[in-house]
């Protein structure tokens, strides 16, 4: 289980996360939803220990991670998996040694047995013959599905998801969607996805949280959140131009043309 | 008045504001080092990864020392010729170009020259992993950074510089030669005699501990620069203009502080 406390953290004295709180069971698929900037990522970072919070706690079975020294956060980040929004392949190391990258690094796994994960994990994510290839040949749906083979291939109890279909087409979106779904589904693990991509959401999620101003505003399943009556959540959800959360913007003025 | 007093705060702040950063950046560079240091022994010590950068500082650096350290052996023999001739001294060229290599421009002119092109393609290198989230991924592949991406270029340097500015010292010499013997009419012979037996070990030691502690410099400041870097290409691109202004003023800087410090050592 995820707990995530009273989280606190400011980037150049403008507050990101202001207070967030939110539960992730164990083995559910959790996405966390909000708009562009509004602290989502910053938020995964905090759970794998990337980035320490000014104040609050973050405790994975109970470990408090933001407590955590150099030695014990590696121990725990060898539990994860985290697929990055735009993949974060090492441009220098080819597919076979991105994928096969904690395996050579922390284990005495012979060449040979790497080969074969390595070729298992590019399947799940649909792909093949590419082992020699660098990230630079590749698509960027591919570098994607790269990523996430890379992420699965020590085996995690957890994934994070960093924007999963951002940037790719909308039928490779959905195929990564059906990726993670059916990865929960086979590995048993716990995920937790940032978007703001609500198809994405609906398919994939066992619960939706919203991210707005900094905190968790609600929680719930996916068809809780599709009939909510918050309206901050119901703009988000249907994408509405005018309403709360864009109220004293200034980008739904008319263009107006100069004779 | 009131604007004078606001321009004068202004001012102010802005001075402590460029105080605190440097206070800021020296702590941060004080900082990698250590951990560089302490990453330095532990295994796994990534041989391959050290040959690998070795090759790409050392040996591709060699055409432009050659180049640099030759005509710099040739202008001094042919600027310190005008000035010797007039008192028909012209056989210390030798010995003057010998030691201004050695002691002095072979391991400043080759640590610029390694600041400008392996710094800053290290610090455009590291700065693009950043800003593209992969020492991010170093990390949550529980894969400490420093080590794997600082280590092996900080050995790199180390080993690398030394041998680089021994071979700046044969070369600049040569072209003090070239210069000497074939423009000058210095014969053969009392160009080498007065090249090698004025030389002490002391003039090729303390060109060598300058170059460790250039590459030092070079290699720590490329990497700070790098791993801080914010703000896509711009960022990328700022960060390796700041990382050769840097490395340069400290390479010269310290290359003073190290040339009183061996005189007053010597005497």
């Amino acid at each position: 289980m995820i707990e995530i406390k009273d989280l606190h953290r400011s980037f150049d004295g403008h507050k990101v996360l202001d207070g967030v709180n939110l539960t992730i069971n164990t083995g559910e698929t959790t996405v966390i939803i909000g708009r562009s900037g509004c602290g989502k990522s910053v938020l995964l970072k905090h759970i794998i220990g990337l980035l320490k919070p000014d104040s609050g706690h973050v405790l994975i079975n109970g470990k408090d991670v933001t407590k955590m020294d150099e030695k014990e956060l590696s121990a725990l980040r060898m539990k994860f998996g985290m697929l990055f929004q735009g993949a974060a392949l090492f441009d220098s190391l080819n597919i076979f040694e991105n994928v096969a990258f904690s395996l050579i690094e922390h284990t005495t796994t012979s060449r040979e047995t790497m080969k074969k994960r390595v070729k298992e994990c590019l399947s799940l994510v649909g792909l093949k013959d590419i082992e020699d290839k660098k990230p630079a040949e590749l698509s960027g749906g591919m570098r994607k599905r790269v990523g996430l083979a890379r992420a699965i291939a020590r085996w995690p109890q957890i994934i994070l998801y960093d924007e999963p279909t951002t940037g790719v087409d909308p039928i490779m979106g959905d195929a990564i969607n059906d990726l993670i779904i059916e990865l929960h589904n086979k590995l048993k693990v716990t995920s937790i996805a940032v978007t703001h991509d609500m198809t994405s959401a609906y398919k994939i999620a066992d619960r939706i949280a919203m991210l707005y101003n900094g905190k968790i505003i609600t929680a719930g399943t996916p068809d809780e959140i599709k009939g909510t009556k918050d309206p901050i959540v119901k703009q988000f959800i249907t994408g509405a131009g005018k309403g709360p959360i864009t109220e004293g913007e200034d980008f739904n003025h008319t263009i107006q043309y100069s004779k | 008045m009131k604007k004078i007093l606001s321009k004068i705060r202004e001012f102010a702040g802005m001075l402590g504001r460029s105080f605190l950063n440097i206070i800021k950046y020296a702590g941060g560079v004080a900082i990698l080092t250590a951990t560089t240091l302490f990453w330095v022994p532990i295994p796994p010590l990534r041989f391959r990864h050290i040959i690998e950068q070795m090759s790409k500082i050392g040996v591709d650096s060699l055409p432009i020392v050659s180049m640099i350290s030759l005509f710099t052996g040739m202008v001094l023999a042919l600027q310190s010729a005008y000035q010797l001739q007039r008192f028909a001294a012209e056989m210390y060229i030798a010995s003057l170009v010998a030691f201004s290599m050695t002691r002095e421009l072979a391991p400043v002119l080759t640590a610029l020259i390694v600041a400008g092109r392996v710094g800053a393609s290290i610090t455009a290198e590291l700065g693009t992993m950043k800003v593209t989230e992969q020492i991010d991924a170093l990390e949550t592949l529980a894969t400490n950074p420093v080590k794997y991406l600082v280590v092996p270029r900080f050995m790199a340097l180390v080993l690398i510089a030394p041998i680089l500015t021994i071979y700046a010292d044969f070369i600049g010499i040569l072209g003090g030669y070239t210069i000497g013997v074939y423009k000058l009419g210095i014969s053969h012979s009392m160009y080498m005699k007065n090249t090698w037996n004025p030389l002490k070990y002391k003039d090729i030691w303390t060109g060598l501990i300058k170059s460790v502690v250039f590459a030092v410099i070079i290699c720590i400041v490329a990497c700070y620069e790098g791993m801080k870097t914010e703000g896509g290409a711009e960022g990328v691109g700022r960060a390796t203009t700041s990382s050769v202004v840097v490395s340069f003023i400290l390479i010269i800087a310290s290359d003073c502080f190290l040339t009183a410090l061996f005189y007053f050592i010597g005497r």
